[in-house]
């Protein structure tokens, strides 16, 4: 048995398949769809309502977790048009972009190795601002027949980004160690 | 185990009872089991009026055990043989109970999870673990069942919210071993927040410090219309008041030259250090005088300065847990609107204040530290036994540590990251690297570092019959499954092909079914019993509640969701069923189980389905197509 995946994710929680979402109705939304279908529900139930409510919650957790992300919200609605994102073949940048990201990187090592905690916060809070301004321009692709293929190159750009503050982290984390 | 009746189909079940269900803290220190009665969560406490039980036990060479209090008022005659902070064992090899500092017992290395040497034979900590759950079951079956007021459903027995998938499966084996109903694992910090949240009728973000005796949990919580989300979880399993004891065990012994090997000494040594901490909590120090068992006596002394110095590093270990929760929760200190302390170890001031420091505000802790868990295990418990109530409570809780497999050079990769929210499902593909490889070693770890040795490893299975092809073509696909207890289950199949392999996979350490059936068999309170009259019991069992569930659901909803033939086919499988448990074959009460749950798959699909368009309903549904 399996459940009706036709559905996607902007649909199991009825709210309008875009890049712009309204956050506290998915919030909600999530909410009341696991208040249905959650394990917890289904403790004594028969086997076959405990394997049902098993799929559904992981469904559910599964959708949630991709739309909250704006990250992860633009890769997905790529795929619902088609458009494969190819993150892990498709490993051409534009060169001012690369520039950037090994200037940012050996930033990152100059903070860790002199263990300059302040200079990697601030590194962060430079990284969310052109994630800012990626998102910005990934909205307005997404919404746009004529550009929205060029939202591969932002989103493989976005997740440039996060692996760098991935980096940070775990040198902030070992700093505090 | 209590038998239900089994009505005739048609013929209506007894009245409605109440389903009792118990909430179990199985504690490093002390466990605890309580339930909601009469609307109330409360401790059950046994015949002396006792509300906590000493988490030790003690074996005889005569085959007797012997838990709780006489078991901990005689721990230094006999220390070998009595087992204290089993729970410091569960799931963990040699190599990490060496890290406990110097314990009086005989360890013997086994695969997955240490041995202890007894007199009464090699035990294994869920053999230990199964002793304490059975009394507290007893305790619970008298306290509950005395007053003929229905039967024990089953338990929701809690675990440190960072334990590991090991430790949690060697849980879980234990209460099952114990002839426990495991309604769900629960972690230790969210049933304290149920308990709190309830109590204080709370709404915000909550970050709950939970030290107990061998464990140390954060977790960072959000509270709001009855849904507690956790956001982030992080800890150190192997932290807790023990190693305080064992600090100051270690400074006595080295400032007042205690040499003493002797195994009596050493448990003396540490139950006067766990005096003096707890002592020091309410006093600025502490005397008393170590009766050595060559004669000699020692003065000990303690100054709270001197104990708070000694153990600074301690606390300062639980802070970094706390700083890498916050940052995967996404939040500064201020915009937690609480910090509650559990675990008796919280008791102690200099951890109060480090606490309080980092937050910036006094923690709440008016809730008995030592009994919150048990409280909030009970409420779930009540909730899962089916005894609605209006305003339910939902948990959505999260896996502490990242779930992998091992890739190339020894590298771990990711596949469940940590926090996830479970339960969870997540899939990777790998290929061959060889022309014609038929065979592919899958190793799954558990841990947030890069490389497999520096991650715990949870399980190794070869998926075999791969069709041969040329390196790179062979698409295998690694599922890995997390259910609503934290439990990991891997399958690995080769998807272009068209011929699947699938294997699962239950870690390591954990016991096989017809282990714990053989175990069920040799182990002391079931001697005598036949384990085919047990498993015909527990099917009968099981296929009552699938009766009650399936037929409960039909008068809900039968004459709305199922067509006259489909309620015919549900109607007769039950009846079926029913037929078949009064037998006395338990695999064919079985098979007639799993026939009503397959007739039932789409009933069960529309009910599901319509609830959760119930749920949504009223909620705008323009514009859901690609824009």
């Amino acid at each position: 048995m399996q459940i009706d995946f036709s559905k996607n994710h902007f649909e199991l929680f009825h709210l309008p398949v875009a890049y712009p979402i309204d956050l506290p109705a998915l919030e909600q939304a999530y909410r009341e769809v696991q208040r249905e279908v959650h394990p917890d529900r289904f403790a004594n139930s028969s086997g076959a309502e405990q394997r049902l409510a098993a799929q559904w919650a992981t469904q559910v957790n599964e959708a949630y977790r991709t739309l909250k992300s704006p990250l992860a919200r633009g890769r997905y609605l790529l795929k619902l048009h088609g458009i494969d994102t190819e993150e892990e073949s498709n490993t051409a940048m534009p060169v001012d972009f690369l520039i950037q990201q090994m200037e940012w990187r050996e930033a990152v090592e100059g903070a860790k190795q002199s263990k300059d905690e302040v200079a990697l916060e601030r590194l962060t809070s430079q990284k969310r601002d052109e994630e800012k301004r990626l998102f910005v321009l990934l909205a307005s692709q997404l919404g746009d027949d004529a550009v929205r293929a060029d939202g591969r190159e932002t989103v493989r750009k976005l997740r440039f980004l996060e692996k760098l503050g991935e980096e940070i982290d775990d040198a902030i984390e070992r700093l505090e160690g | 185990m209590a038998l239900l009746q089994i009505a005739e189909p048609g013929e209506s079940t007894a009245p409605h009872q109440h389903r009792l269900a118990v909430g179990i803290d199985l504690g490093t220190t002390n466990s605890l089991v309580a339930a909601v009665r009469s609307g109330t969560a409360e401790v059950l406490r046994d015949q002396d009026n006792q509300p906590l039980l000493p988490s030790v036990v003690r074996y005889f060479a005569d085959g007797r055990v012997v838990v709780g209090h006489d078991a901990k008022a005689s721990q230094a005659e006999d220390p070998q043989n009595t087992i204290v902070s089993v729970k410091r064992f569960m799931g963990r090899g040699i190599a990490d109970v060496a890290k406990y500092g110097a314990l009086p017992y005989q360890f013997e290395d086994a695969s997955g999870m240490v041995r202890l040497k007894t007199v009464a034979g090699t035990k294994s900590p869920v053999d230990i673990s199964a002793e304490i759950l059975k009394v507290l079951k007893q305790q619970a079956d008298k306290a509950l069942l005395g007053n003929d007021d229905g039967e024990l459903v089953g338990a929701v027995i809690t675990v440190p919210a960072y334990f590991d998938d090991a430790q949690r499966q060697a849980t879980k084996d234990a209460a099952r071993l114990a002839g426990l109903n495991v309604l769900r694992l629960l972690n230790e910090p969210t049933a304290a927040a149920i308990a709190y949240g309830l109590d204080n009728r709370s709404e915000g973000t909550f970050a709950v410090f939970d030290l107990g005796g061998g464990t140390f949990d954060i977790s960072i919580l959000r509270l709001s219309r009855g849904v507690f989300e956790v956001l982030a979880t992080n800890g150190d399993s192997a932290l807790g008041g023990d190693d305080f004891d064992q600090a100051i065990a270690a400074h006595w012994r080295r400032t007042l030259g205690i040499a003493s090997t002797d195994q009596r000494d050493l448990r003396r040594l540490l139950m006067r250090a766990r005096e003096a901490k707890e002592a020091l909590t309410s006093n600025s120090s502490t005397e008393s005088d170590l009766a050595l068992s060559l004669g000699q006596s020692i003065k000990l002394k303690l100054s709270r300065e001197e104990f708070h110095a000694m153990t600074d590093a301690l606390v300062q270990r639980t802070l970094q847990p706390v700083k890498k929760a916050l940052r995967d929760a996404k939040l500064s200190v201020e915009e937690v609107d609480g910090v509650v302390m559990v675990g008796g170890a919280t008791r102690m001031p200099h951890v109060q204040a480090a606490v309080a420091k980092l937050f910036g505000r006094e923690p709440l802790n008016n809730l008995d530290p030592d009994k919150v868990v048990a409280l909030g295990a009970a409420i779930q418990a009540n909730t899962l036994a089916g005894n609605r109530s209006g305003d339910d409570l939902l948990l959505l809780d999260v896996i502490p540590l990242s779930l992998g497999l091992e890739t190339m050079g020894g590298l771990a990769e990711k596949v469940i990251p940590r926090n996830s929210t479970i339960p969870v499902a997540r899939a990777q593909e790998f290929t061959t690297y060889k022309d014609g490889q038929t065979a592919m070693a899958i190793h799954v770890v558990q841990g947030e570092r890069e490389l497999v040795k520096d991650c715990r490893s949870l399980a190794r299975f070869d998926l075999r019959g791969i069709p041969p092809m040329v390196a790179g073509a062979a698409r295998i696909q690694v599922m890995f499954q997390v259910d609503a207890d934290g439990l990991l289950s891997v399958s690995a199949r080769e998807t272009t092909s068209g011929v699947e392999t699938r294997v699962e996979v239950k870690p390591s350490y954990g016991l096989a079914d017809d282990e714990i059936a053989a175990m069920l068999k040799s182990s002391v309170s079931h001697a005598g019993e036949d384990a085919a009259a047990r498993a015909l019991a527990e099917e009968r069992v099981e296929a009552a509640r699938t009766i009650e569930a399936v037929e409960a659901a039909l008068r809900k909803d039968g004459d709305e969701l199922l067509a006259t033939d489909e309620r015919a086919a549900i109607e007769s499988a039950i009846a079926e069923l029913g037929e078949i448990a009064k037998g006395e074959q338990h695999r064919e009460i079985k098979d007639a189980i799993a026939r009503l749950a397959h007739v039932t798959e789409n009933f069960a699909a529309r009910r599901m389905d319509r609830s959760v368009a119930n749920a949504l309903r009223g909620r705008k549904l323009d514009d859901v197509k690609l824009s």
